[in-house]
């Protein structure tokens, strides 16, 4: 059990003692009957007095805080329908025993006062565990840097140290600030961010963000973000204020709440008047009435519910899912269009030479090739770069032909490296290759050489979670800024439902439109970009999922859900805790609901009696509560 | 009526033990005069409010006053 506080250990020992005083006078009063132990009329002036001992002890704070509120103008909250409620049971036992009838009813008043507190510790202890699990996460904040400064080793706050310094961080330390390694070589621990279990490597020019934890040796760090910019702040920012949206669930628990009171009371009184001016028997129907207004109280639905989205988006975040409110959990469990962006979506976004042409020539076409893209950032440049391995032959001077290529020249040798258009220039008749993807002319001196085909390779995910999700009876579909014949080619190895290809950006939030227009009323539309030129769309979806969020501040601001790592498979993963987390809060509102209606029920007949009523509540409430924190137990 | 410039502020709550109270005082709250919205988080225990920054003493002032109100244990920490 966890750390009690001082308020909560208090009430634990009030509890305790009030059971085992209860105990100790219920068991000889049922031995026995207490009420006939003193004679004259007057026997159940001991019964009274004792049982008034446990309820003192137990119901104190409840009577004061009724009567507190009540001077406040607050009247109709749990503490004074509670009191009510076992007053009036009190009030009538007395009633019998005065009126020289069995006095029953005292050990009853001071059960459901019992129970009742029971009931209020449990919930709060749950709630103050759950809050406690989700400060936890708040563990990747930093608490110190080690700075170097003047040559010397200083401990200062992460929020002190400015960008371009230079910070060490030792093996089983936390990494405080964003940067880059400039010594050393490490493995670092990134599941606290992105729930990755696989330690990552980090090597020199490499960079590491903060919050996750140095696991072998020291580095150097040159800060590249400021604390209040960096990563691990706009995460903990991000859960904080998470649970801040409302879900339509959640709006509807506290207005059903609003109303819910009222009509028990009334119902009460009704129960407690009109039965009895038809038969008389107004005990009775008081007696029942005063059953009523225990379970008056919805604190349990009222509590279950935010506690379950709580668990929902604890759950999510512990497999590297942030997403910034409730309201999006229950989006994310009706999602049944899915709109992803392609490069860097559901391919890799980092080209690769997949083919040369002619294959014998390959060898030849490349180094031309790497000579002319020498130097160039260019993806495709880096494509060709890492296929050939090699480093160019320098002495070339190059020249960019916008929109066609380049061409480098040296002593008389002429490289074009291009598209046809390029080609045309250089006079060569080149072949066009089977295959899809980017081409790339390798022509020399007015001879055409060959070509080599560059494909952005799709992730290994990608075609068993679109599998999954169209399984699941969602439509896939995909946009981008690539050909038809790319998109076509991405779209059949994935199992896409659709796609539309060669838009430009503007185009992408009008495709989007144009499915909103076209989908029904409950249709959720979600859209999976990678942010940096995504977030008009990711704004306009029902659900904007940003991947590979790390860093990348565009994706974070604009995206209703944060995917820390690069995998598809995260939207999978988020899918189904929304799944777990809806249905485990509709099981609660529907058993919550249902169990207080059979009470009443059973109540007004008279078959269920105070006990069973409030055995019943807490039970409710109990129930519900492990419930909800059932949604952060998952197995995988 | 000049307007302030609406500023978003957050507030954390002690002693917030019931839901329901909570829920009250969010309603009370968003209905302050100069007050355009009001969140209350039970579980984690905050209170954010878009208020008009220039009002902000007296827009809190009434604000502890109705949290006293419906549920005296619980403070509002300024």
């Amino acid at each position: 059990m966890a750390k009690l506080s001082r308020r909560q250990k208090k009430n634990l020992a009030r509890i305790i003692i009030s059971l085992a005083l209860f105990f100790a006078i219920l068991i000889p009063d049922k031995i026995l009957d207490l009420s006939s132990v003193i004679g004259g009329g007057y026997g159940w002036v001991l019964p009274f007095a004792l049982y008034l001992i446990v309820y003192v002890i137990i119901g104190y704070d409840v009577l004061w805080r009724a009567v507190r509120n009540i001077a406040h103008g607050q009247v109709f909250d749990e503490n004074f329908l509670m009191c009510v409620a076992t007053l009036g049971a009190f009030g009538l036992a007395v009633y019998l025993g005065a009126t020289g009838q069995k006095a029953e009813g005292f050990d009853e008043a001071c059960a459901v006062l019992i129970f009742y507190q029971v009931g209020e510790f449990f919930q709060n202890y749950a709630t103050e565990k759950s809050r406690k699990s989700i400060s936890s996460l708040m563990d990747i904040r930093p608490d110190y840097a080690n700075v170097i400064r003047n040559g010397e080793v200083v401990t200062a706050d992460p929020a002190e140290v400015a960008v371009g310094e230079t910070i060490v961080v030792n093996a089983g330390e936390k990494i405080p600030l964003d940067g880059t390694v400039i010594k050393g070589e490490t493995n670092i621990d990134t599941r606290a961010l992105t729930g990755e279990s696989l330690p990552r490597e980090a090597k020199e020019g490499e960079t590491v963000i903060s919050g996750t934890l140095n696991l072998t040796s020291r580095i150097e760090v040159r800060v590249e973000k400021a604390f209040y910019d960096s990563t691990v702040t706009k995460i903990l920012d991000l859960v904080e204020n998470a649970s801040a949206s409302k879900s339509k669930a959640e709006n509807f628990i506290t207005k059903f709440a609003r109303v819910y009171t009222p009509i028990i009371v009334f119902s009460a009184l009704a129960l407690a008047l009109i039965p009895s001016f038809i038969t008389g028997d107004w005990q009775t129907w008081i007696y029942r009435a005063l059953s009523f207004l225990v379970v008056s109280c919805p604190c349990a639905l009222v509590i279950s519910v935010p506690l379950s989205f709580f668990a929902g988006l604890g759950a999510a975040s512990s497999h590297g899912i942030l997403i910034k409110g409730s309201n999006y959990l229950e989006k994310m469990n009706k999602a049944n269009i899915f709109v992803f962006d392609k490069t860097g979506t559901l391919t890799k976004g980092n080209f690769a030479v997949t083919a040369a042409f002619p294959e014998e020539r390959e060898e030849e076409i490349l180094r031309l090739a790497n000579i002319a893209e020498n130097g160039s950032g260019h993806p495709i440049a880096k494509s060709i770069a890492a296929k050939y391995g090699k480093p160019a032959e320098d002495g070339y001077s190059l020249t960019n032909v916008a929109g066609e290529g380049v061409i480098a020249e040296k002593e008389g040798e002429k490289i074009f490296c291009g598209n046809e258009k390029l080609m045309k220039r250089a006079g060569a008749e080149c072949a066009k290759p089977e295959g899809v993807g980017t081409v790339v002319y390798v022509a020399r001196n007015g001879e055409f050489i060959g070509s080599l085909l560059i494909a952005d390779e799709i992730k290994e995910e990608t075609a068993e979670v679109i599998k999954e999700l169209n399984a699941s009876g969602a439509k896939t579909f995909m946009l981008t800024g690539d050909n038809e014949e790319i998109a076509k080619s991405v779209a059949l190895k994935a199992g896409l439902s659709g796609y539309k290809a060669s838009l430009l950006p503007q185009d992408k939030v009008g495709e989007v439109e144009k499915m909103f227009r076209e989908k029904s009323q409950k249709d959720v539309l979600c859209f999976v970009g990678d942010g940096i030129n995504d977030a008009p769309v990711l704004t306009r979806a029902d659900v904007g999922v940003a991947m590979g969020g790390v860093g990348s501040d565009a994706a974070i601001e604009a995206a209703d859900v944060v995917l820390m790592k690069d995998d598809l498979r995260g939207i999978a993963k988020c899918k189904k805790v929304a799944k777990k987390t809806m249905r485990i809060v509709s099981e609660n509102i529907i058993f919550s609901l249902a169990v207080k209606a059979a009470i009443l029920i059973l109540s007004a007949v008279g078959i269920a009696n105070m006990w069973i009523a409030v055995f019943g509540d807490v039970g409710v409430a109990f129930i519900a509560i492990l419930n909800a924190m059932r949604v952060g137990k998952s197995k995988d | 009526m000049a307007k302030g410039d609406i500023m978003k502020k957050v507030f954390k709550m002690e002693d917030l033990d019931c839901a329901n109270c909570a829920a009250k005082m969010e309603s009370a709250i968003s209905k302050i005069e100069g007050v355009n919205s009001a969140k209350i988080s039970f579980i984690m225990q905050k209170l954010t409010i878009d208020l008009d920054e220039t009002r902000e003493k007296e827009i809190m002032d009434e604000a502890v006053k109705i949290c006293k109100k419906i549920e005296p244990d619980c403070r509002i920490v300024r």
